[in-house]
């Protein structure tokens, strides 16, 4: 008991979290802004928590695992969740139902702790659908916008298609080995063709997950059209947590089929890269810009997990806590201005820094750390994702992705490029940023610096992996 | 001397900078580390004689090692051998130059003094990195402060050169990125080490895929034809500080690359791909000269002549003798410095009379007789002129050149040369035309050089005469290192 206490201790927090928001809800009385303090504390509290009394196990038979990894992917989400709390305080105010959009973020943000720490395909199964199913229901939060119905609509059909096809590689892969523990798998996996056929459909599964091309369709709108504080929960929290335990399967479970998946990896890295930066080329409005953006990151996740199990997993876990600064940092930037100024188009970016300098700057870090500037952590991430990917020795994979870097920096440069160079006769106004806003932007800042350039960050992910 | 030095001041200089209140504060924040800069790199001078005279005679001096990111086996190595030194006394002179021809900037002063400090920063660290990645890192540091610079301050259709720099010189450092990943996962010891890497032998067929790629990626940075083409658009459209970092700096940080980084570390690949380098370097040459004479506008002539006399760097490096590769470091040095001061002297007159049109000008010595006097001496330094810096470089670099017995480097020589006859031409065209003839009515009043105008063009004044009167120092300085190179290359396969 006392074990299990201590194993599952992320995840008991959150319960408690949500419950307590459950009675606050329940018993009124509460205005939004202490409302939303309170769980600004709350998820700093259970940041803070996820450093302490940290226990290495399985539990339930291997259907429950943690390692000191797992813990730290935890606190990475965790970590995400609160600088979203932090970063999209205008919205959160403005909302009628904050308490229940916390409570459904958390509830999300607990299968995705499940999700990671699932040592068998059921309770992974379980798991993608408790961290999907509340998301579409925050997808749908602005209740009086057509767009954010739609935008649930989408998400909702394309999860339930892919939910399918994973429940179908599932089976498939329990017909081939009689069983479902990511223990006992590798045993059973000798490549032959039915299993080859699983590995396929749950590989779909993932690639929907991550929208990775070609099953990247759905992203573009469901980005969009929902409020920007689910688009970032979807683009970064999502995306990271998808990333860790596809990661854990294909250097775990499937590592017996190593020389299958590598192609299979490198093939969608490239398209995914390829596609996703195409298409960010032309975009206009800024959610949708980051969509395409990070798909084309996804691309890039790709190149990093190509690799060898400890070099591929410390890149990448390194790059997603980049790319959680980064990428939240321009969505912080993004939604300040949507919510005061209602404008999310690049345009409407033009001389943004004649009036706004400490938003101008914030978004810059982070586009150039998008990019893969030094010194932002943008360039050390992709930098290491890409020696990663090279130590498989394939020159013609490295040069794609490389000039693949150069495609992206020409979009990231043209935002950069409105909001510093081109003269605009009406600016926007001067924006009057919350505090926590700024909070969240400075601490996304000084991530976005700092990561990069102090090494031990890196080694400490190294140790672990 | 303790080189974290060279990259801290430039770091505290821009965040300071960043802290001023005022335009004066930051200039004088912005001078005061240039100037200490220069003082910095006399200091390293001299250090670096000391400790030679001493009889140290480590291949690279002032070495330090710290560990960064030891996972990948990459380590924050500094160290400076006579080529780096070079190279920092040359940066020295062009960011206080460039700082002082700037006093006149007033939009966003803040934010312009960051970004020179801040590219200054890259360019320092460049020269002093052992370890390939650090260099990696501070190449790609130097890239967006450019790109900020020519798009904010710039002239023209700067948007558009902005975009053309930054993309052409980032796909550069891409192809450099995936040859130093080659090298990296090559060599067993799996090291980013500059020095450890040279004394292991990357394997023959990694250097046939590895050289032209990193090759290549500093040529973007150095104008390799056909990769010029960011040149005339980058350097035109900036404003002046930020073309006289950009042709003093900037383009040779690729040449420095191509030597230390390409030829130094991949010997087999220089001289399988030897040829192909003096092919595109001789067209740089001839095409740079022979575009210059057809342009109207002096920013434009500039920047063509600087394609053309970068090229004779490359053609230093490729015709790999001991005596062309120092010619191509003291070309680059004087290169430098040379064309700093000439956009400087563009800057000036293009402050006065409005207009960067060889045609509309005239008379001007009349008026302004200090910045004409420079435009005399740096032209007839920039057309090779005995006593000025360009000859002695480029008269080097053939001399280097001659050694090969063989026809085809003969004829190359002989091509090369012949450019030096264009730019004379296109030299003595531009500089008669501006100075010389009627006043126009329009420039009766313009006024001479003010005090900080001319301070710059006397320091870059000053380099260039002290490496034209007396080239032996630099050549001493220099040829250590190309000695170095020369002796990896000789070692047979």
């Amino acid at each position: 008991m006392d074990e299990m206490f201590t194993l599952m201790k992320p995840e008991l927090v959150l319960t408690g979290i949500i419950f307590l928001l459950l009675f606050i809800k329940l018993g009124k009385g509460m205005k939004n802004e202490t409302m939303l303090l309170l769980v600004q504390v709350l998820l700093l509290l259970n940041f803070i928590a996820g450093f302490f009394f940290n226990a290495e196990g399985r539990l339930f038979d291997g259907m429950y695992l943690t390692t000191n990894m797992i813990v730290l992917q935890k606190n990475m989400l965790s970590l995400g969740v609160y600088l979203i709390s932090l970063l999209f305080a205008d919205w959160f105010k403005k909302s009628e139902h904050m308490p229940e959009f916390f409570m459904l973020m958390l509830s999300a943000l607990l299968g995705m702790f499940f999700l990671i720490s699932s040592g068998n395909l059921l309770m992974f199964f379980l798991a993608l659908e408790l961290s999907t199913i509340p998301v579409a229901a925050m997808a749908n939060f602005e209740l009086d916008k057509k767009r954010s119905s739609e935008a649930a609509m989408k998400m909702i059909l394309s999860s339930a298609f892919s939910s399918g096809i994973l429940l179908f590689g599932i089976s498939l892969i329990y017909g081939a080995t009689g069983t479902i523990s990511f223990s006992e798998l590798p045993q059973h996996l000798d490549g032959s063709p039915l299993q080859i056929l699983a590995l396929v459909f749950l590989f779909s599964a993932f690639a929907f997950k991550l929208s990775v091309v070609p099953f990247h369709l759905w992203t573009a709108d469901v980005y969009e059209g929902s409020p920007i504080a689910v688009t970032s929960f979807l683009s970064v929290i999502s995306k990271g947590a998808v990333a860790f335990i596809f990661m854990a399967t294909l250097y775990k479970v499937f590592q017996p089929m190593q020389a299958i998946w590598y192609n299979l990896v490198m093939i969608l890295s490239i398209a995914t890269m390829i596609i996703g930066n195409l298409f960010a080329l032309r975009q206009q409005n800024i959610k949708r810009f980051l969509a395409f953006s990070s798909i084309a990151q996804v691309g890039f996740i790709l190149v990093g997990i190509s690799s060898n199990a400890v070099e591929g997993t410390t890149s990448v876990v390194y790059f997603i806590l980049v790319y959680v600064f980064s990428n939240l940092a321009a969505f912080g930037v993004a939604a300040a201005i949507a919510a005061k100024a209602g404008r999310e188009n690049i345009d409407d970016y033009k001389g943004l820094y004649q009036t706004n300098p400490f938003l101008s700057w914030v978004l810059a870090l982070a586009l150039f750390s998008l990019a893969g500037i030094p010194p932002t952590a943008g360039f050390f991430g992709k930098l290491f994702l890409l020696t990663a990917g090279a130590s498989k020795g394939s020159y013609l994979f490295i040069i794609i992705a490389a000039l693949n870097m150069i495609i992206s920096l020409y979009y990231y440069l043209r935002v950069i490029r409105s909001v510093f160079m081109d003269k605009n006769e009406q600016p926007l106004e001067k924006i009057k940023i919350e505090p926590s806003v700024k909070l969240g932007l400075m601490i996304c800042g000084a991530g976005i610096i700092l990561v990069g350039l102090l090494s031990w960050i890196y080694d400490y992910v190294q140790s672990l992996s | 001397m303790n080189l974290l030095v060279l990259i801290l001041l430039p770091l505290l200089t821009a965040v300071a900078v960043l802290l001023m209140r005022n335009a004066k504060q930051v200039k004088a924040v912005a001078l005061a580390g240039a100037a200490t800069q220069l003082v910095l790199s006399f200091v390293l001078l001299f250090g670096y004689y000391k400790e030679r005279a001493r009889g140290n005679t480590a291949q690279m001096l002032f070495e330090q090692q710290y560990n960064w990111f030891p996972s990948w086996h990459i380590s924050f190595h500094l160290g400076v051998d006579g080529i780096s030194v070079a190279m920092i006394l040359l940066t020295a002179f062009v960011v206080i130059a460039g700082v002082l021809v700037s006093w006149n900037v007033t939009k966003m002063t803040k934010e312009f003094y960051f970004l020179l400090i801040l590219l200054s920063l890259g360019a320092y660290g460049f020269f002093i990195s052992l370890d390939l990645f650090i260099l990696f890192f501070f190449l790609e540091i130097a890239v967006i402060p450019k790109y900020l610079l020519i798009g904010i301050w710039g002239s023209g259709k700067k948007e558009y050169s902005a975009n053309k720099l930054a993309l052409m010189l980032m796909g550069g450092s891409a192809l450099v990125l995936v040859g130093l990943l080659g090298i990296y996962f090559s060599n067993t010891a799996h090291s980013f080490d500059l020095i450890q890497l040279s004394k292991l032998n990357i394997p023959v067929q990694t250097q046939m895929i590895c050289f032209p790629l990193l090759f290549v990626g500093f040529g973007v940075f150095t104008a390799l034809f056909p990769f010029h083409t960011w040149v005339p658009d980058g350097h035109s459209s900036a404003p002046t500080a930020g073309s006289m970092f950009l042709a003093g700096i900037s383009m040779k940080l690729g040449g420095y690359g191509c030597l230390r980084v390409a030829t130094y570390l991949m010997p087999e690949g220089a001289k399988e791909y030897a040829t192909i380098v003096i092919v595109l370097s001789v067209i740089a040459i001839l095409y740079g000269a022979f575009a210059t004479m057809m342009q109207k506008d002096l920013k434009y002539i500039n920047a063509y002549s600087s394609v053309s006399h970068c090229g004779f760097v490359l053609l230093g490096i490729g015709m790999l003798t001991k005596t062309s590769m120092t010619g191509a470091v003291m070309q680059m040095v004087s290169h430098g410095l040379m064309t700093a001061l000439f956009f400087a002297i563009i800057g000036m007159i293009y402050e006065r009379t409005h207009t960067r049109q060889v045609s509309e000008m005239g008379g001007l010595l009349k008026r302004m007789p200090f910045i004409i006097s420079v435009l005399f001496i740096v032209g007839l330094c920039s057309l090779g002129l005995p006593g000025l810096s360009g000859f002695v470089a480029e008269m080097t670099v053939f001399m280097g050149s001659w050694q090969h017995p063989d026809t085809f480097s003969r004829v190359a020589t002989v091509l090369a040369c012949l450019s030096i006859v264009v730019t004379a031409v296109y030299i003595l065209r531009a500089v008669a035309k501006t100075a010389m003839g009627p006043l126009k009515e329009e420039f009766e009043t313009l006024t001479d050089a003010t005090w900080n105008e001319k301070l710059a063009a006397l320091i870059l004044i000053a380099g260039i005469l002290a490496i034209g009167i007396a080239p032996s120092w630099l050549n001493d300085l220099v040829s250590p290192g190309s000695e170095i190179i020369m002796q990896k290359l000789s070692i047979p396969k």
